[in-house]
Parts: structure tokens; sequence; C-alpha cells
């Protein structure tokens, strides 16, 4: 039975990733679950100099899902080079360094930063909705997000994954922009902007106002953009948005995803990645899956 | 540190200690790494919720495994944990969070203070420190809770805002009324008791640690969505952010920007 895959030179020994923001740099969850068994860990957005993120309170939960304006508070790429890459290197997974910037400059220098690091891909995050500036201000018009992978690309020496945002009118479009910039592989899908209003005190929630929707709330959404994305583009799409079980990462792979990322229900389960791998081992002897490449698209293939 | 885990718990008993406050206690193997001030985070089972919610440990029976919770219901979360009846398995992660320093305290003259939901942790912490221990408490009214057991572990002053019982006011008013001094402060509460306590040590050159609470969804320290602010740049964040899930809950409040 094989269930590693590849995805722009890189093999996975599974198709289980974590989804940047919501496995800190692995440490935090390296008390529950074997890093080992992943896929690869994605770490959480880093950008060329510290960040302090947003006032709280930052994260609130809805129904079937939660809400968060951490606003990308990271580290800066320093201490991640210092601290957790050491820590990653120790275990046979693969390392994928999520990079947010406010310009296209600061996004160039933690390429070039890492560029000689042991960092097996770069997530490239043009689709977080917490910060005023940069992010998503890339991730929403074509031509801005071609502009930035094509330039990304050009200083990148590891292959370059964009993290494409849900919050744009045509989907397929934007694959589209990111595969003819240059991308190497796809990845989605980042949250959707939402809301939530306290009745009683007559006050938002979250001190952002607006935060990201995660959590199963959004795996409707996230699988039917995978599926489009995968309609339109030939690179290799990490689908992500609201896995909890086998079954949903089975959903991404069938709509097209080569690989998935669990992401909010690390918070509510923190096994769940180990758990999502186990049961699409267990999904592969049941219908005697021999390869779980053979999943990859195949809704209703003939 | 212990290992923290996700464990399955069973309800000894429950009964509603004021209104809308409840008692719990779980047995659970979580119980012999508890230390006064650390927390848990309890799932509810209903759909419509997905994370866990963080209550502190008001009392470790280390020797039969069992936590006790004492909590407010704060919202549906919190509503369906007081619905909770003997021999219920659920589910349980911890154990979280860092805990009062003891050490700070052993020996001293010490005020230990709780407003409302933040007195159940003054419990073990009453318990298990050995100190010249001044208790003092803040409630509403004369709806009270843990202040008989807790005035078996120290001397106990009482403030109510309605002054039903002891004096008039918050636990400064109770200090100044009773005319109280104290070398260390440990202390859980709403934010404006809080603050008024950062004052009043930095006023008079006493140590405080102040159990911190915040909107939480991980409780192990991945999302970030519990930070207070911090005097100093932070060792693991490396900006004026500290997790309140795994950095604290308890900071010295000459740390912390509240």
């Amino acid at each position: 039975m094989n269930t590693k895959v590849t995805i722009a030179g890189v093999t996975l020994n599974n198709p289980v990733m974590t989804a940047s923001g919501t496995f800190g740099s692995g440490m935090e969850y390296g008390e529950f679950v074997d890093l080992n068994r992943l896929g690869a860990v994605v770490t959480k957005g880093v950008a060329n100099v510290p960040w302090p993120g947003n006032p709280t309170p930052r994260v609130a939960e809805v129904y079937g899902g939660m809400l968060n304006a951490i606003g990308l508070q990271n580290p800066g790429v320093d201490v991640l080079i210092e601290r957790d890459l050491p820590f990653l290197k120790q275990y046979d997974t693969k390392v994928v360094v999520n990079i947010c910037g406010k310009t296209v400059e600061d996004y160039l220098e933690v390429v070039e930063r890492l560029g000689d690091e042991a960092v097996d891909m770069l997530e490239i995050n043009v689709s977080c909705p917490n910060v005023k500036e940069g992010a998503i201000a890339f991730g929403q018009q074509t031509d801005a997000l071609y502009d930035i992978t094509s330039q990304i690309k050009k200083k990148a020496k590891q292959p370059v994954i964009m993290k494409l945002s849900p919050n744009v009118t045509d989907i397929a479009e934007m694959a589209k922009a990111a595969e003819a910039a240059g991308a190497d592989a796809l990845s989605m899908i980042n949250t959707i902007t939402g809301m939530k209003i306290d009745v009683y005190r007559r006050k938002f929630v979250l001190a952002n106002k607006t935060g990201g929707l995660s959590g199963p709330a959004i795996k409707p959404v996230a699988v039917r953009m995978v599926y489009q994305a995968a309609q339109a583009v030939k690179i290799p799409i990490i689908g992500m948005g609201g896995i909890a079980t086998a079954e949903d990462a089975i959903e991404f792979l069938l709509a097209g995803a080569t690989a998935v990322a669990v992401g909010a229900m690390n918070f509510v389960n923190p096994y769940a990645t180990v758990e999502v791998i186990e049961g699409i081992e267990a999904y592969m002897r049941q219908t005697g899956t021999e390869d779980v490449r053979e999943l990859i698209g195949a809704v209703e293939r003939e | 540190m212990s290992q923290k885990k996700k464990i399955t718990a069973r309800v000894v008993s429950q009964k509603e200690a004021a209104p809308q406050i409840f008692d719990l206690w779980l047995e659970t193997e979580l119980a012999s790494d508890a230390h006064p001030g650390q927390f848990v985070a309890v799932y509810p089972k209903s759909a419509d919720t997905l994370l866990p919610r963080p209550i502190s440990i008001c009392e470790a029976d280390r020797e039969q495994n069992r936590l006790r919770l004492v909590y407010r219901i704060a919202g549906k979360g919190t509503r369906e944990f007081s619905a909770w009846r003997e021999n219920e398995e659920v589910s349980v992660l911890g154990v979280l969070g860092n805990g009062f320093p003891l050490e700070k305290a052993q020996g001293k003259k010490v005020f230990l203070m709780g407003g409302g939901i933040g007195i159940p942790p003054m419990l073990q912490l009453a318990k298990e420190l050995q100190a010249d221990k001044q208790i003092i408490l803040g409630y509403r009214n004369q709806d009270l809770f843990l202040a008989e057991e807790l005035r078996q572990n120290g001397t106990v002053y009482i403030a109510t805002e309605d002054g039903s019982v002891g004096c008039r006011g918050n636990v400064m008013d109770a200090i100044r009324e009773n005319g109280l001094k104290a070398e260390v402060i440990m202390a859980c509460g709403p934010m404006p008791m809080l603050r008024a306590i950062k004052q009043y040590a930095a006023e008079n050159g006493i140590e405080a640690y102040l159990s911190l609470e915040e909107r939480m969804a991980c409780g192990v320290g991945a999302c970030l969505g519990c930070v207070c602010k911090t005097k100093e740049v932070d060792h693991h964040s490396h900006v004026h952010n500290a997790r309140i899930c795994t950095d604290g809950p308890v900071f010295e409040a000459k740390e912390v920007d509240i």
C-alpha cells in the first residue's frame, strides 16, 4: 500500500499536512502526536521581522467553526531559523514554511533568508484576511497575484506553494494566474472572512471586528474550490478547510487535491492529524486502494 | 512539567454551589499532575460547540484521582456542563498552564485574593501554600461559595458589592477596612480587580502574581488567540505578547500590561 505523494519533486510519506497557524511550529503538538507520522509540518506564517498581531479577543467560536483574527503574530524569520527549524529537523517529516509580508520586498527578504535552510517548500500567504496591509491584498486580484508569484519564483530556492484566498469571485482564475506565474503548487482555502456580534452587549466579539472563519462549517466551500481549481490548473493542490476526519480528507483528494491539511480541528482534537492518517490507511484497506494517488481527482472519473 | 493529554474523565458529583455557580468533581488521572493555578479545558458534547472551555482547578485530590472544578454558567458550553450527572463520561484536555509560584510565598505574609469566579483556584492554593494566609474574597452579594472551605486554610475577609456580607465594596476595600498588610499577593478575578491589585502592589512594593483570562482556542500555545501584553519582549513570541494558556495564566503583575 502506498501512501506517499509528491508535490513539486518533494515526496511526503503521506498526504496529511498541518494548516499554517494551527500547529504552531510543531513543538506545541509534539506532546500529543508523533511528528514523524505527518506528511509535512507547515509552520505558522513568518515575516521578515516580528509582528505583534491584533488586540484581543482574537478568537470566537461560531456554529460549526471558529473565527480568528490573530493578525499574523510571529517572532520573525530569524527566530524561526534559530529555534523552530532545528527542532523540526529532528523529525522524518517535510518542513513547509509559511511566509507573510506587508510588501513584496518583505516576502522576498524571507524567501531569500530561507534559501539555504532546511526547508522543503515555501508556502506564500497572500490570503490572510486579518491584516490591513499586504497579505490578502496580493491574493484577491489576478494581476497582483501573478506579480508577487513571479517575483518570489525568481528568488526562491525551494518549491513555492501559493496559498489562495476563498474571498474571491472566481477561484479558477486565481489558480490560473498563480500557475502562469510559475507557482509549483497551490494550497486552499485560507479562512473565509466573517463576523460575530454579541447581541446582549451589542458589540463585535472580535477586537478586529472581522475574522477568518475556519472549521467544519467551511468544508463544502473548500471542497468546491479545490475541485474548480483542480479543473483549471495542472499544478498540485493542497486542500484544506474544516478537515476533522479521514472521510473529510478523502473528499478533498477525490475533488482533486494531492495532499490535505488539518487546521482548526487541531484545536479541538490535538490528535486529529494522526487520526486522519490512520483513517486514510483504513479506508485504503477497506476499499482495496493500493495507492493513495488513485484517489486524487477520482470523483466520478470514468 | 507533565505531559498534556486529552482524556476521558468521569463525573463523580455535581451540585449548584450558588446561583449559576456549579461545583463539579471529576475522576481523572490528570489530578495527579495538577498544580494550584493551573487549568483544564473541558469539552462540551453538543454539536453546536467545538472548542473546549478553559476552567481553573479548584481542588485536586491526588490520592483519589479527582479534580474539582467550580465554574459559572457563561454560555452554552458551561450551561451544558451544569446538566452533567454522576457517572457521565466527559472529555478533558490538561493539565494546562503554569500555576502559581508557591515558592515565592512560602513562609511569608500573603494575600490570596479571589473575585467572583476567580475564587475557585484560591482553594487548592490555600491548601498547599505554607504561609501566613489572609484570604480576601469578593462576591456580588450574600450568595457565597467556597468561603467556609477557605476559612479552614487561612483567615478569610469578605467584601460584597451590595454590602450584605463583610465590607461593602470590593477586595481592595476589604484590605483597607481591615488594615491588612502582605509581602506577596496571589490573585484571580475580573480585570478591574487585577488592575487595582497591580497598582496597589506597585505602590506598596509588593510582589504580586495574577491569574489572567482570555478567549482561548487551542489551550496549548499554538493558536496565539489568548495573548496578553507584556512589559518586556516575551521570550517565546519575541514581541510584547505572552500566551496566557502556556506562559500563564499566572504572571507577575509587573511583567504584564493589563
